[in-house]
């Protein structure tokens, strides 16, 4: 089963995106703002990171440059999922290492599922 | 003393060197110059005393300062209330889009019957708040591109091919197109060459066009599309055989939040702000826009966009 950590601090995200990829069989772990973010992609090793960028105690920038700086979670893809969409976030986000940048409200709630399926794959 | 950086202060603005205000009051500067001197050498002729000649030309580069200043500086405020103004639009949308994208998303999954068997009455009630919240999203989506029209915003161009764009543009709108039953022709003429333009905008702009094709056609209508090279530029053509546009509306379509009266009768859910993103999009590319359209018949929409670099 693949695990998924998905940091979000919306709740009706975790419930909706975070519910429908348990139901699509994803082991999913959430974390609510930036710095228990970065400790649970330390400790459970996900095989992929969802992460918005607007978070408490620690920005989404911050916590992929230092999931980036880590030898131990460097290598886990991180999709960056957020309502940011100029055109420095986007530079920034990717210079930083993601791997892919989803503007949520340009997704229904499908469609980003089948674009972490494919990420996954 | 970063203010006299130039360089870093005019890129602040995201607008060419010639428009920036700090490069204005430079160039300001040297006509001060030359006109003292040309006053001084002018002056010199005609007026005797050396007092009078140094009060004459003390005043005068007063006068030219202060106007220069003045007018560098209101540019300058102007410049700063566009970017605030840019600015605060795209938090507004960030902050507005949250609470719509948790809406839909919760939406969406009741609708995946994830939280249990739902009834025909209730599913019908829940995409209608869908649509809603869909069309909430695109106002917000076309406020933020008008915004950043409008303002001073840097344009990250790269060779793209139009027929490309024009084919993702289909495949993406191809439900669309089904479902009103329409005839859709292409003709696109082969080895067409690339134009320089942010692909971003090109495909917001055949999004729209053809978007209004498809809403605002007739059921088991016709849409043709051309696309072929003229001269320097590539030409594009959209024609469908629609409602129409009221020949005393025409000049105002391109215009903000315009909508015309005989839409209103078919319930077209929309923005009236497509055709004024998509002229001054082709306008911001060295491009030209034009239409033409018979009510109760169908509309013709084409530009004009130069190849070169």
């Amino acid at each position: 089963m693949k695990k998924i950590l998905f940091i979000e601090d919306e709740m009706a995200l975790q419930k909706s995106l975070g519910g429908l990829l348990s139901e699509k069989g994803y082991q999913v772990i959430s974390a609510f703002d930036g710095e228990s973010g970065l400790n649970l992609a330390k400790k459970e090793n996900p095989d992929l990171i969802l992460l918005d960028l607007i978070l408490p105690k620690m920005s989404g920038f911050d916590v992929l440059e230092k999931l980036k700086e880590d030898p131990k979670t460097k290598e886990i893809p991180v999709i960056v999922l957020t309502n940011l969409e100029g055109i420095g976030d986007v530079e920034k986000a990717i210079a930083l290492g993601a791997k892919s940048y989803l503007v949520k409200a340009e997704y229904s709630l499908e469609e980003v599922v089948e674009k972490i399926k494919k990420a996954l794959e | 003393m970063s203010k006299l950086n130039i360089f870093s202060e005019c890129k602040k603005y995201r607008i060419p060197l010639w428009q920036c205000p700090q490069f204005i009051f430079l160039i300001l500067g040297l006509v001060i110059i030359f006109s003292i001197v040309f006053t001084y050498f002018v002056g010199a002729r005609y007026i005797q005393d050396p007092g009078v000649l140094a009060i004459f030309i003390c005043l005068l580069t007063a006068v030219l300062f202060i106007l220069a200043f003045s007018i560098v500086n209101s540019f300058e405020n102007l410049l700063s209330v566009s970017r605030l103004k840019s600015e605060f639009i795209e938090i507004i949308s960030h902050s507005l889009r949250t609470p719509l994208t948790n809406l839909n998303w919760t939406i969406d999954f009741f609708l995946a019957k994830n939280l249990g068997k739902i009834e025909k009455e209730q599913i019908e009630q829940l995409q209608f708040l869908k649509e809603n919240s869909k069309r909430m999203e695109e106002l917000i989506s076309k406020m933020i591109i008008v915004s950043r029209l409008e303002g001073a915003f840097s344009q990250s161009n790269e060779e793209v091919s139009l027929e490309e764009i024009l084919n993702e543009t289909i495949q993406k709108m191809k439900d669309q197109i089904e479902k009103s039953k329409l005839n859709l022709e292409l003709k696109i003429q082969k080895n067409l060459p690339k134009i320089f333009v942010n692909p971003f905008y090109f495909k917001i702009v055949l999004e729209s066009l053809l978007d209004n094709a498809i809403r605002y056609n007739k059921e088991n209508g016709k849409i043709e599309i051309e696309l072929e090279k003229r001269g320097k530029n590539i030409y594009f053509e959209i024609r469908d055989s629609g409602v129409g546009i009221p020949k005393k509306d025409q000049k105002y379509i391109f215009q903000k939040f315009f909508r015309s009266e005989n839409i209103a009768k078919f319930q077209t859910p929309g923005t009236g702000l497509s055709l004024f993103i998509t002229k001054r999009i082709i306008e911001n590319f060295g491009g030209k826009i034009g239409f033409e359209s018979v009510e109760n018949k169908g509309s013709k929409f084409w530009f004009l966009i130069p190849i070169k670099k």
